[in-house]
């Protein structure tokens, strides 16, 4: 289906005119409807429940075929989404219908994040969307459309009120999708626990702020329908494929011993209601709801979060090209203001290393400085001793030297003295 | 060729309904939502003046559109081309429709015509610039569609073929809305000369590579031979006229003239409920489908590309950019700078770690030198060393070995001069 901007004829600043005969434009309206028949509908249903509540067979039942699916055991470690699409087709309209089914929701100790990966789910659908409508290239008349535009809701048949769980998740879920909450396996509620357990489920809802699809009523022509509907939330359901005889007809129904309850019986539980108003009447709606509201809001949000502003401080509106280029200078001045950043931490750690080398170098010249102050001290001593020695050395020549020359000059005198003494011998 | 966009075919599980389940009703659903909400429909006349432009309009929407209290623009002398719009709300059926209907006097009424159809392109971009703004806010409100859906391109019927304006325009403005170009006053022309100047204003659109307004294709075979016949009598020759005349007891809209009266009704004499029925009745929505599908897409492809693409000057990176959404885009910019500076980093980590090697390298050379130096030094000194105590014990050995000598000496002589002593006293002196 067209998934344009919803524009409505504002016919403001228009004035009426007569028309004179027949134009032909009450046309339009089939003109767009075979459009969209040739185009095919598309159509997501999420099924958000315990294990076990006969979500599987449920769709089975509503759309009348048998879907992909073994029953789910309860050891799954999370909740996880399972998603299949199925081509449809009744008379001449084709429906691509995605189902999605939470497999293992409730079943964990602790069910504090079951929400976590459902939210995550639809936010991915809108998230795909979105990216697809910002390309500059796009093409959104032929974009398989897999946001989800209903949850139907299981509630576990206790009869008495809303499990927290049951709360908390349809209060995370209630601003992103259509919730249409349901008994599931009504049939094992009497009439009167069921009225009861009915208005205790609405009291909670409302007590707790948690927005739940309402039927339109703004068109006159199914406003009555949908008002009474509204009423009668939320649905109890019963499923089943497999089918009983009454009477000379095959109907689907449960047999138990006790009898059999019959899914199209309005006595037996809401399962007529739940068709009517899910896929005869309400369908084109939940689409549309899907689109212009929690989409919407999901987009504003998501570009909100990234800085997106209408308009700037003077109250002026941004024009698309100066919202997207002043985005891309901030975001490009961004980018320069971290190369910078990172360049001014290198430069800073040269300097550091530069200096704790010289630092090491000039330890190193004090070093060899302070060696060779030793070594010239130690070669002054030696010089000192040197010189001493020679001081000596020449200190004993002398001393040699003079003790020679007494010798020789005693021996010439006793030479003398021998001879003076011969002298006197001889005289 | 005009693309037409396909639909996605996904492997998708087919399956077979066993009983009713309601769906088949959503074409009413659709059908519901839109008469609740209305149409809007936006048509642009362009041609010279006095080719019965507002005439035809009446006609097509048998309305006084124009009137005496709505002057239409031919009534007004105009020096310069306008575009005026008009907007009328009609209701039929139950339906409600915002009819606009733009007109550009003065249009090819100049001695000088160049550029005159640079107004309408002008308004027709304000228009889709108008819808793109609406549609990238941050809050969203229902968007009026002002979008030109449609421009009939009025020629004159001259008969012979398109003059060069009308080539010009058609060629400017084709790939911006849809153009239907029309033979005005078709009842100066006999068929057969209708005849001739279709095929040759034809053959002149093909020649020129003009993309005027093509009808699609539908499957149903009876709808088709239906549109192969109006293609085959395109452009459509019309004929325009509000006054009723009684023709054969039939009260008919038509031109009275003195051999006859025109009807506008009637297909042998023009084309003009060909027109009406293609334009109004059964592809009015076909027209708008194109125009935001293929038209207004180009355009704001064209624009979001000058946007973040800078001009696109590497153009095969700008088709890989196209694909993408401008936030995707910047994203993908962010990452590619991570791996910039990333890059950056590792290189001037290694040009800094080399340095630093060097420096230290050299360092240790220089260390190593020193102390090569300082251990020779010292090998010097203890080498003297060794010199000087080897001196000096051979100083102290001589030294004592003449002591030792002198001692001997000395004693010696005391001994000598004792002995002497001696014999001087035993006067053994003679």
């Amino acid at each position: 289906i067209h998934t344009t901007p919803v524009s409505y004829a504002s016919g403001e600043g228009a004035r009426a005119v007569p028309l004179a005969g027949h134009v032909g434009f009450d046309s339009m309206p089939d003109q767009l409807v075979n459009k969209s028949v040739n185009h095919g509908f598309c159509f997501n249903i999420l099924c958000v429940g315990e294990t076990g509540l006969g979500k599987s067979t449920l769709m089975d039942t509503l759309f009348n075929t048998k879907f992909e699916g073994e029953p789910t055991q309860h050891n799954q470690p999370g909740v996880q989404l399972k998603s299949n699409t199925y081509e449809l087709q009744e008379s001449n309209v084709r429906l691509k219908l995605t189902v999605v089914n939470t497999v293992g929701f409730g079943d964990q100790i602790n069910k504090e994040d079951s929400y976590k990966s459902i939210v995550e789910f639809i936010d991915t659908q809108f998230e795909a969307y979105l990216q697809e409508e910002l390309k500059i290239k796009r093409t959104l008349h032929s974009y398989h459309d897999t946001r989800i535009h209903a949850c139907l809701y299981f509630i576990a048949p206790t009869g008495h009120s809303l499990k927290s769980l049951d709360l908390v998740t349809m209060k995370k879920l209630d601003s992103k999708v259509n919730i249409i909450p349901i008994i599931a396996k009504s049939d094992a509620i009497s009439k009167s626990e069921l009225t009861k357990f009915k208005i205790k489920i609405t009291s909670e809802l409302v007590s707790n702020g948690v927005q739940i699809y309402q039927f339109p009523t703004d068109d006159e022509t199914v406003a009555e329908i949908n008002s009474t509907m509204n009423g009668h939330l939320p649905f109890a359901v019963v499923g089943s494929t497999e089918e009983v005889k009454i009477g000379n007809k095959m109907v689907k129904a449960r047999q138990y011993p006790w009898g059999t309850v019959q899914v199209e019986n309005e006595n037996h539980c809401d399962f007529v209601k739940l068709r009517e108003m899910l896929i005869r009447v309400n369908m084109e709606d939940l689409r549309e709801q899907t689109h212009t509201r929690h989409y919407e809001l999901y987009r504003r949000c998501k570009l909100e979060e990234m800085g997106f502003k209408d308009t700037d401080p003077d109250c002026k509106p941004f024009s698309l090209q100066e919202t997207y280029e002043a985005k891309r200078n901030e975001f490009m001045g961004d980018l320069q203001k971290k190369e910078e950043e990172m360049r001014q931490m290198f430069v800073q750690r040269v300097k550091e290393k530069e200096a704790e080398l010289k630092e090491a170098e000039k330890e190193l010249h004090e070093k060899f400085d302070r060696l060779k102050k030793l070594h010239q001290d130690e070669k002054k001593k030696l010089e000192d001793k040197k010189k001493s020695l020679d001081d000596e050395l020449n200190g004993f020549k002398q001393k040699k030297t003079a003790a020679e020359l007494l010798q020789s000059q005693a021996q010439q005198a006793g030479g003398s003295t021998t001879l003076k003494r011969d002298k006197e011998r001889k005289k | 060729m005009i693309e037409r966009p396909e639909s996605a075919v996904a492997s998708i599980a087919q399956r077979n309904l066993e009983g009713y389940v309601g769906f088949a009703n959503l074409p009413n659903q659709v059908y519901r939502k839109s008469v609740k909400r209305g149409f809007e429909f936006t048509l642009m006349v362009v041609g010279e003046s006095g080719l019965g432009k507002s005439t035809l309009i009446n006609s097509l929407f048998l309305t006084d559109l124009y009137s005496k209290d709505y002057p239409g623009p031919s009534l007004r002398i105009k020096k310069t081309v306008q575009v005026e719009q008009s907007k009328v709300l009609v209701k039929e059926g139950g339906v409600q429709l915002t009819l606009t209907i733009v007109d550009t006097p003065g249009f090819g009424d100049a001695v000088d015509n160049s550029n005159c159809w640079q107004p309408v392109i002008n308004y027709i971009d304000s228009k889709c610039e108008d819808f793109l703004n609406a549609e990238s806010r941050v809050n969203r409100r229902l968007m009026p569609d002002n979008r030109v859906h449609c421009c009939l391109y009025f020629i004159a019927p001259s008969g012979h073929g398109l003059k060069p304006l009308d080539i010009e325009f058609m060629k400017r403005l084709h790939d911006k809305v849809n153009v239907i170009p029309l033979i005005a006053k078709a009842d100066t022309l006999t068929p057969e000369e209708c005849q001739l100047f279709k095929k040759q204003i034809m053959k002149e659109i093909q020649e020129h590579k003009i993309q005027i307004y093509e009808f699609p294709d539908i499957e149903d075979d009876e709808d088709s031979k239906l549109i192969r016949k109006i293609k085959e009598r395109m452009p459509l020759a019309v004929v325009g006229s509000n006054v009723v005349i009684e023709v054969n007891g039939r009260k008919v809209r038509g031109r009275q003239y003195p051999w006859g009266v025109a009807e506008v009704e009637n297909g042998e004499h023009c084309d003009f409920t060909v027109l009406r029925n293609m334009l109004i009745r059964t592809h009015m929505q076909d027209l708008k489908d194109v125009t935001n599908n293929v038209h207004y897409e180009n355009y704001r492809s064209r624009k979001l590309a000058a946007v973040t693409c800078n001009g696109g000057v590497d153009t095969s990176k700008t088709k890989n950019q196209m694909t993408r959404s401008p936030l995707a885009q910047m994203e993908e910019e962010r990452r590619e700078h991570v791996m910039k500076m990333k890059k950056m980093e590792t290189e001037m980590e290694q040009v800094f770690e080399m340095k630093v090697k060097e420096k230290k390298q050299k360092l240790k050379d220089s260390e190593a030198e020193l102390e090569r130096r300082h251990e020779q030094m010292k090998k010097n000194l203890e080498a003297q060393y060794k010199e000087l105590e080897e001196k000096k014990r051979h100083h102290e050995e001589e030294k004592s070995n003449w002591e030792a000598q002198q001692r001997i000496l000395e004693q010696q002589k005391l001994d000598a001069s004792k002995t002497m002593e001696k014999n001087k006293k035993k006067g053994k002196i003679f």
